[in-house]
C-alpha cells in the first residue's frame, strides 16, 4: 500500500511539468466591436496572445487608458524564477516519491511537499494579483482617457484575479487554465498519496495511535 | 362494390380540386410568409453561398450572400476604384496598363471559379473585360485582383472567361472578328480576310500566373460564348457563333439571314499537343502582363511581344462546326459533359447536342460540306433533342443535381426547368424583367449545389422605388429544391451582371484573409518600425516612409517640400488586427485616397502646387482619436532652400 502511495506521490508532481507546456491563466477580453475576443494566456515565464497578434493589439487599447505596455519575459523577475520553482518542487516531489517507495522517508513528507506547494501556489497567486494591481492602477498620467469612479476617484483596470467583471465596453473573463488545472490533479495527487501512505502505515505500527483520524478509523 | 369505389374516387378527386382552389386563393399570403423564412439570414447568422456577379460596365465584381441577396463587397477589377485607391495608388497603376495604355475602365462579364477535377475549389475566380480584350484573375483569399492579361489579336473578349476543368486553361474568345495581325484595309474586305482568335491561357497550379500558351486562328465569324467539355467531354471546348454570314455591317439583319450558326466544338488537348511539338506560328505581338505581388503590394506590368497562333486545318481532328438554329446565344455544357446545350437566341425551341452523337459522328465522316476547310457535321447526327418550351429567346442554361437544366428566356422573361435527356418542360416562372444571365452555385460544373437559381435580368426596370431615369439592375432568387420553382427574393444588382459564379460559403469563408503580416511585407518602400519613418530627396521627388498606427501618423509634421515637387507618401499600417485600415489623403491630392489595409504599404503621389501648410488626415475611422489622425506639410516656394525635416509630438 504504501508502494502505491509512493507511486502516486511520483506522478503528482510530474503533472506539473505541464506548466511548462500549457498556460496556467488566462484572460479573455471581448466587446462589441471583437466578436472573437482578444486574449492572453500567462505561462510561468511569459505572457502571450491566444491568437497571434492579441498582446500587440491589447497594448494597443490600453494606451488609451494609460496602462504599461504587458511585460516582455526580461521585465519580470517572476518569468525567470518560476520555470526554476517549478523545476525544484518537481525534482522534490519525486525524490520524496522515491524515497517513500524504499521505505526511507514516512508518508508526512509527502503532506510536508503539498503543503510547501500549497504556500508557494498562495504566494504566487499574492505575487500575480499585486502585479496585476500595479498594471491596472499605476496608469500614465497623460493618459488619452481619464475616467473616474463616481466619488472622483480613477478607475481601476485591474482583471479579475478568478471570474468575470465588465471594464468600459470589454467583458473581461479571468481563469485558470490547463497547466494551472494539470497543478491542481497533481497537488491533488500527492494527497491522495499521503491518505493511502497513512492507511498503510497504520497497521504497521502503534506509532500513530493517538492521531484522531486513526481513532476515527477504528471506530470503522 | 365497384360503384362505391368510383364514387370514393370521384370524392377524393373532388376533394383534391377543392383544396387545390382553396390553396391556390390563398397562395399569396402562404408563400409570402414561406419565402421569408427562405431568405431570412437572422443577424448574426451568416448565408449559406458566395455569389459573385459581374459588374459590367462598372469593371468590378460584386460578392453576395445567397440566400439574403446581401452585397459583401465590391471587388475592383479593371475599374479604378477611389474607395480603396485601386487604379490610383502607385502599386495598382500597373495593373491597368494595356498595349492601349492606361485603360482605367472595362466592361467585366463571365466570372468563372476555379476547379479540380471538374468540382469547383475556390482557389481563383476569373473574369474577362470585354471591351480592351483582357482576363483577371482574383483571389479568393485576399478578394483582390492579382493577376490582368491582355488577350492580343482580339476584338470584344466574350466568349471568355470560362475554365477547363482543371484549371488547366482559361479561355477566351473574341466577339469581333479583325484582321490579324491588325492592318489598314477597307472595312468591306472583311469577308474571307477577318480572323477570330480563340485564347488559350494557361494557369499555373501553384501560383495561379497566367500565360498565353496559344490563339487558334478561327473563320471570320463572331465568337459568343463558350463552355468546356467535362467528364467524358474533356478536352474539348464549345463556341457559340454568329454572324457566320460574315457580315460587317447592319448585323442585325445581315447576320441573321443564315437559319443555322455554329457552335464549333474545339479539341484542345489536340492542338496543346501540336503546339508542344512544336507546331504553330510565332506571330509578333505586344500585350501587358500586370501581376499583383501580395508580399510587395506591388503590381508590375511586362510588355509581352509574341504570341503563338495555330491554324486548326494543320492540326486534324482538331475543330468542327455542330449546325445550330437561329444565332445561337448561350452554350453550355451538362454537368455529366454528355449534352452541349445551344440557345437560339432568336428562337423557340432549345437545341442540344449529344456529345457521344458528335464523336460518333466524326468517326462516321458525317459531314454536311465544309466552311474553310472545317468539316461541318450533319445536324441530324448531333443532335440529341429539342426543347419545344413555348418561350422567347433562349440565351443560357444552367444545371442541377438533379439532372433539371434551367434556361432564361430573354423576350418572353421568363426561367424555364427542363429535364435533361427527355426535353419535357417541367416548369416556368416569370423573371422581373427581361433576364439574360441565370446561375445555380456550381451550376457550371460536374458538382452543382441545386438550391437556388439566380436569375439576372438584362432591362434595368424593376419593382422597387423608383430613382429616375437611371437605376441598378434587378435579380430574382427562386428556391429550386422542389419540382417546382419559387421565387423567393427579389434584390437589386451593380452594374449589369453578365452570369455570374456561386460556391458553398465552407469553400471561402473559413480561408479569407485578415490582415496582411508586417513581417512579411516586402514593399520597397515600406516602414517596418516607426524609427525607419523618414523623409528622403531625389532630385525633385520626395518620398515620404510613413507608418499608421491608430491613431497618428509618424512623421505627422513636415517640411522643406516644394511647389514642383513630387510627393510620394508611402504609407505602411502598422496595425495587425482585424479591420483596421487607415486611410490617407490630403488636400488637392489630384488622385484618389488610398486605404491601406493591416500590414500594408500603399502609395499616393501628390503634386504641390501652392505654396502653405496643407493638411492631411486618414480617411477611414479607425478609432474614437480618429479625427485626430492629421498632420502638416510645409510647402515652400520652389527657390527655397528649407532643409527636410520631419517628426512626431515634438
Amino acid at each position: 500500500m504504501m508502494k502505491k502511495a509512493s507511486i502516486l506521490m511520483i506522478i503528482g508532481p510530474l503533472f506539473l511539468l505541464g506548466l511548462y507546456v500549457f498556460p496556467l491563466w488566462n484572460i479573455m477580453l471581448g466587446a462589441p466591436q471583437y466578436p472573437e475576443p482578444l486574449g492572453m494566456n500567462i505561462y510561468i515565464d511569459g505572457i502571450k496572445g491566444v491568437s497571434e497578434f492579441d498582446i500587440q493589439n491589447i497594448d494597443g487599447l490600453n494606451h488609451y487608458i494609460g496602462m504599461r505596455t504587458l511585460p516582455k519575459p526580461e521585465d519580470m523577475w517572476e518569468f525567470s524564477t518560476f520555470p526554476w520553482v517549478i523545476g525544484a518542487m518537481v525534482a522534490l516531489g519525486v525524490m520524496i516519491g522515491l524515497l517513500g517507495f524504499f521505505e526511507k522517508v514516512s508518508y508526512k513528507w509527502f503532506m510536508g511537499w503539498f503543503v510547501l506547494m500549497s504556500i508557494l501556489g498562495v504566494l504566487g497567486m499574492y505575487d500575480f494579483n499585486a502585479w496585476m494591481v500595479d498594471y491596472g492602477t499605476n496608469l500614465d498620467p497623460n493618459a488619452i482617457m481619464k475616467l473616474t469612479n463616481a466619488d472622483g476617484t480613477p478607475v481601476s483596470y485591474k482583471p479579475p484575479l478568478f471570474g468575470h467583471v465588465k471594464m468600459l465596453n470589454f467583458d473581461v473573463t479571468s481563469l485558470p487554465s490547463t497547466g494551472a488545472w494539470l497543478m491542481f490533479v497533481g497537488m491533488m495527487t500527492t494527497l491522495i498519496a499521503f491518505f493511502m501512505g497513512k492507511k498503510a502505515w497504520q497497521p504497521k505500527g502503534e506509532a500513530g495511535a493517538v492521531s484522531p483520524i486513526k481513532v476515527k478509523s477504528n471506530d470503522q | 362494390m365497384k360503384n362505391l369505389n368510383y364514387l370514393i374516387c370521384i370524392l377524393i378527386g373532388l376533394g383534391i380540386t377543392l383544396s387545390s382552389c382553396n390553396q391556390s386563393q390563398k397562395t399569396n399570403g402562404a408563400l409570402a410568409s414561406s419565402a421569408a423564412e427562405k431568405v431570412y439570414v437572422a443577424p448574426g447568422e451568416q448565408d449559406e453561398f458566395y455569389a459573385f456577379l459581374s459588374g459590367g460596365y462598372s469593371g468590378n465584381l460584386t460578392v453576395y450572400g445567397l440566400p439574403s441577396g446581401r452585397m459583401f463587397k465590391e471587388i475592383p477589377v479593371f475599374s479604378q476604384f477611389p474607395t480603396s485607391g485601386y487604379g490610383y495608388s502607385e502599386e495598382t497603376k500597373p495593373m491597368l496598363n494595356t498595349s492601349f495604355g492606361f485603360v482605367p475602365w472595362d466592361d467585366l462579364h463571365h466570372p468563372d471559379i476555379s476547379q479540380t477535377n471538374g468540382e469547383l475549389d475556390g482557389r481563383w475566380i476569373f473574369v474577362n473585360g470585354n471591351n480592351t480584350p483582357r482576363i483577371a484573375r482574383v483571389s479568393l483569399s485576399t478578394f483582390e485582383t492579382e493577376e490582368i492579361i491582355e488577350v492580343p489579336n482580339s476584338a470584344g473578349n466574350h466568349s471568355s472567361s470560362f475554365i477547363t476543368e482543371n484549371t488547366e486553361y482559361v479561355v477566351a474568345g473574341t466577339r469581333f472578328s479583325v484582321p490579324v495581325p491588325q492592318r489598314d484595309m477597307p472595312i468591306n474586305e472583311y469577308k474571307g480576310n477577318f480572323k477570330g482568335a480563340l485564347s488559350f491561357i494557361s494557369v499555373a497550379p501553384d501560383n495561379g500566373r497566367l500565360n498565353l500558351e496559344f490563339q487558334v486562328l478561327m473563320p471570320g465569324f463572331n465568337y459568343d460564348l463558350s463552355h468546356p467539355g467535362r467528364g467524358k467531354s474533356h478536352g474539348w471546348f464549345f463556341f457559340s457563333t454568329y454572324n457566320t454570314e460574315e457580315a460587317n455591317s447592319l448585323l442585325e439583319v445581315m447576320a441573321s439571314q443564315n437559319d443555322k450558326d455554329f457552335i464549333a466544338a474545339v479539341n484542345w488537348k489536340k492542338i496543346e499537343e501540336y503546339v508542344k511539338n512544336g507546331g504553330g506560328t510565332k506571330m509578333p505581338a505586344n500585350y501587358a502582363h500586370n501581376v499583383y505581388d501580395e508580399e510587395t503590394h506591388t503590381g508590375t506590368s511586362t510588355m509581352i511581344k509574341e504570341v503563338v497562333t495555330v491554324d486548326p486545318t494543320q492540326v486534324p481532328g482538331s475543330l468542327y462546326f455542330l449546325p445550330t438554329p437561329k444565332s445561337p446565344h448561350g452554350c453550355d455544357v451538362n454537368p455529366t459533359g454528355q449534352y452541349i446545350i445551344g440557345s437560339g437566341k432568336l428562337s423557340a425551341d432549345i437545341t442540344v447536342h449529344s456529345f457521344d452523337k458528335m464523336i460518333a459522328a466524326i468517326e462516321g465522316e458525317k459531314f454536311d460540306g465544309e466552311a474553310y476547310g472545317i468539316p461541318i457535321l450533319k445536324f441530324e447526327e448531333v443532335l440529341a433533342g429539342t426543347v419545344k418550351s413555348g418561350g422567347l429567346g433562349p440565351l443560357h442554361t444552367e444545371f442541377d443535381d438533379k439532372g433539371n437544366a434551367y434556361t432564361t428566356f430573354f423576350i418572353s422573361s421568363e426561367v424555364v426547368k427542363w429535364k435533361v435527356g427527355t426535353w419535357e418542360v417541367v416548369d416556368r416562372k416569370p423573371t422581373y424583367y427581361s433576364v439574360g444571365h441565370l446561375m445555380i452555385p456550381g451550376g457550371n460544373s460536374r458538382k452543382p449545389f441545386g438550391k437556388y437559381v439566380v436569375a439576372m435580368n438584362k432591362i434595368t426596370k424593376d419593382r422597387y422605388l423608383p430613382t429616375g431615369p437611371e437605376m441598378e439592375h434587378s435579380a430574382q432568387i427562386y428556391d429550386i429544391s422542389g419540382e417546382k420553382m419559387e421565387l423567393i427574393y427579389d434584390f437589386p444588382t451593380h452594374g449589369e451582371p453578365h452570369y455570374a459564379a456561386g460556391c458553398p460559403a465552407e469553400l471561402l469563408a473559413s480561408k479569407s484573409k485578415k490582415i496582411y503580416r508586417l513581417d512579411e511585407n516586402k514593399h520597397k518602400y515600406a516602414t517596418i518600425g516607426p524609427d525607419d519613418a523618414r523623409v528622403e530627396r531625389d532630385g525633385n521627388e520626395v518620398h515620404i516612409y510613413m507608418s499608421t498606427i491608430r491613431s497618428h501618423f509618424t512623421p505627422d509634421n513636415i517640411e522643406g517640400i516644394k511647389v514642383g515637387d513630387k510627393v510620394y507618401f508611402h504609407i505602411t499600417n502598422h496595425e495587425q488586427d482585424f479591420d483596421v485600415p487607415h486611410g490617407f489623403t490630403i488636400i488637392g491630392q489630384g488622385t484618389s485616397e488610398i486605404l491601406v489595409m493591416p500590414g500594408q504599404t500603399k502609395t499616393s503621389l501628390w503634386e504641390p502646387k501652392k505654396v502653405g501648410v496643407w493638411p492631411f488626415y486618414c480617411t477611414d475611422f479607425c478609432s474614437a482619436l480618429h479625427q485626430e489622425m492629421q498632420g502638416y506639410i510645409r510647402v515652400s516656394p520652389a527657390n527655397s532652400n528649407i532643409d527636410l525635416s520631419w517628426s512626431l509630438g515634438e
